[in-house]
């Protein structure tokens, strides 16, 4: 993509969208499909004088590592390569978040389920849910209540979905005179210091940690 | 200093005057250390007398001059308002100051305190003048044959009415405005029934509100001049006949700021222009009969907000690049016309190979419209819901105005100097 266009902030908004869209799917189907797949490997493992946290969190850890790597490969480097900026860096930063977040996510989804074909199908769910249903949504709470002060409501609303804030991220960067009309002063004031950017990463970092957490706690006490 | 070089046909045309007059003209030298005042020399002078005045600093205020003189200033002597008085002002024709630097002049709204007033003159040269800490700059009004050039105006403060205009005209004509750089003020270039006049070649930025502001200036040219980072960019207004071409219009953000704002403007000329950076790079309203040419819109968030109002204006030959949205509208009725403009979100194609797209490209996105309606909504822009929205409206327009389109879409980008 970089050597077909000349201009780099066109290629970051490509694949901008691909981040949004297909890091996510990637991330939670990979997972789920590769949490039922070495089930068998697990049980066999909590054979041993193990304990279920040290098997659970290596299992998250090597899956969660692999596809970050496997990020940094495959959208990292080209970026890289062909010009550090912000808004690269940005993306970096917000592609690996996501996919920290979506194997999190999906780990909840497998030890909550007990067959691999709903626990993939509850996956493409919450997926569908924060790449798009949510943003409906939201938008129809918009229109539906444009005629009040809506500006900090949003910010807590967008906040809530990872999706929407690693979104936001990338077009204070790319969108900024657009951005800069109307209420988008606001988000820039919010998010684009230091302390929005703490912000948002703690609200990903909760993102990332709750589901391991829970699914952990689940994990303990399951029924294998 | 190219640009004292450049308008030297006029110059010449205003020396020629001057010269006969110069023959048996005195030079009356003012010097800081001689104990000679600047005024007391304009008070013996007589029509047609020279007066130079060597360096230093000079408190001298509200010199009132009433013949013809060259009052030129060597080594841009400081002339010191001491922030509370004004510093020349004009009340006859044919005089030409120049090379002052002039400081600190009196603040007053109610006056309009300004460090080189005109009233009622003609034939007034300004020139190489350097304006620092000023309420006014540049003030004139009545008057006709003004040449302002080559002059440096700044002026710094936080708030918008502890300042005036940088260049202020009123009710002049032929004017000629060149080459200067006008920082920090108001309005950085004022008019107000301001005919036929030029103006080439300045740099008007960081204003408090816009870097250039007309009202009923018909026939007027601009020329190469440069507005960027003015707190709400460019503002003309109830104006026919307006020529601007290579100008620049950078860089103007805010929720109120234009690149260019145009109310009630007709039968003009935009041509050759850039806007980039800008919130918005053009909104128009009430505006008719207007071509825009071959225009480069870079990077803007909205490039044009075509209000329903404006009819019967022509865009052609631009180039639209990198815009978040590329026009925006609030009305269905369109009677305009785009043609032949580049767009980079076109994705059409071109099959007989002419360079021109067999599908038109509509520019006015389902998104856009909902952001005028609902401005938070802006937050979801570049969503998936958004995309697939904005997709299904382009395949079969519902909401968006079905006759704004460009019907042969450029496939290439023009190259237009920048």
């Amino acid at each position: 993509m970089y050597q077909l266009d000349t201009d780099t902030s066109k290629v970051i908004l490509s694949l901008l969208s691909i981040l949004l869209l297909i890091v996510p799917l990637i991330s939670g189907v990979f997972t789920t499909i590769h949490f039922y797949n070495s089930y068998e490997f697990t049980e066999l493992m909590l054979a041993q004088p193990l304990r279920r946290e040290t098997v659970f969190l290596a299992q998250y850890i090597a899956v969660a590592s692999s596809l970050c790597v496997a990020f940094v490969v495959g959208v990292g480097f080209p970026t890289l390569i062909y010009g550090v900026n912000s808004s690269s860096l940005t993306l970096l930063y917000t592609g690996l978040m996501l996919t920290l977040v979506f194997v999190s996510l999906a780990f909840l989804v497998a030890v909550l389920t007990r067959d691999k074909a709903k626990a993939i199908g509850v996956t493409l769910l919450v997926w569908f849910f924060f790449s798009l249903i949510y943003d409906a949504i939201l938008l129809w709470v918009v229109y539906a209540f444009g005629e009040y002060p809506l500006d900090k409501t949003l910010l807590v609303l967008v906040s809530l979905n990872p999706v929407d804030l690693a979104r936001i991220l990338m077009i204070l960067k790319l969108d900024i005179s657009a951005l800069m009309g109307y209420t988008g002063a606001l988000y820039k004031d919010f998010f684009g210091n230091y302390s929005g950017m703490l912000f948002s990463t703690s609200i990903l970092l909760v993102w990332i940690l709750v589901p391991v957490w829970i699914a952990l706690r689940v994990f303990k006490k399951k029924d294998i | 200093m190219n640009c004292l070089t450049i308008h030297r046909g006029l110059l010449l045309l205003l020396l020629s005057i001057l010269v006969p007059l110069q023959m048996e003209a005195n030079i009356i030298e003012v010097k800081a250390t001689s104990g000679k005042s600047i005024s007391g020399a304009i008070a013996t002078a007589k029509d047609g007398d020279t007066i130079k005045v060597y360096p230093g600093i000079y408190k001298e205020a509200n010199m009132v001059i009433t013949k013809s003189l060259y009052i030129l200033g060597i080594d841009h002597p400081v002339l010191d308002g001491e922030l509370k008085h004004e510093i020349f002002t004009i009340a006859a024709s044919d005089v030409i100051i120049e090379g002052f630097k002039i400081i600190n002049t009196g603040r007053s709204s109610m006056e309009d305190k300004a460090a080189i007033k005109c009233l009622d003159a003609n034939n007034i040269i300004i020139r190489n003048n350097i304006l620092h800490h000023t309420f006014f700059g540049i003030h004139i009004s009545n008057s006709s044959g003004i040449i302002i050039e080559c002059n440096y105006l700044l002026t710094y403060g936080a708030h918008e009415y502890e300042h005036g205009n940088g260049i202020h005209l009123w009710k002049c004509t032929d004017a000629y405005l060149q080459g200067n750089v006008i920082e920090g003020h108001r309005d950085g270039i004022y008019f107000e029934f301001v005919t036929k006049s030029k103006i080439i070649n300045n740099i008007s930025r960081k204003n408090k509100r816009y870097g250039l502001h007309f009202m009923f200036s018909h026939d007027d040219e601009y020329y190469h001049n440069s507005f960027i980072n003015n707190g709400a960019g460019v503002a003309v207004m109830y104006t026919t006949n307006v020529t601007m071409r290579y100008n620049k219009f950078e860089e103007n953000w805010g929720s109120s700021s234009y690149g260019m704002l145009l109310k009630d403007i007709r039968d003009s000329h935009v041509e050759f222009n850039t806007f980039s950076s800008n919130t918005t790079g053009i909104y128009m309203e009430g505006t008719s009969r207007t071509l825009f040419h071959k225009n480069e819109f870079r990077e803007n968030g909205y490039a044009v907000k075509l209000m329903a109002s404006c009819d019967d204006n022509v865009f052609s030959k631009n180039n639209f690049k990198g815009n978040t949205f590329d026009i925006s509208t609030n009305g269905k009725t369109i009677l305009n016309t785009l043609e032949h403009n580049y767009w980079d979100k076109y994705q059409g194609y071109d099959r007989d190979r002419n360079g021109i797209g067999d599908v038109p490209y509509r520019p006015v996105s389902l998104f856009s419209m909902i952001v005028e309606q609902v401005p938070p909504a802006m937050i979801l822009w570049r969503s998936f819901f958004v995309m697939i929205l904005d997709r299904a409206e382009k395949s079969l327009p519902v909401v968006t105005p079905e006759n704004l389109k460009d019907l042969s879409p450029k496939m290439k980008s023009y190259d237009l100097h920048s």
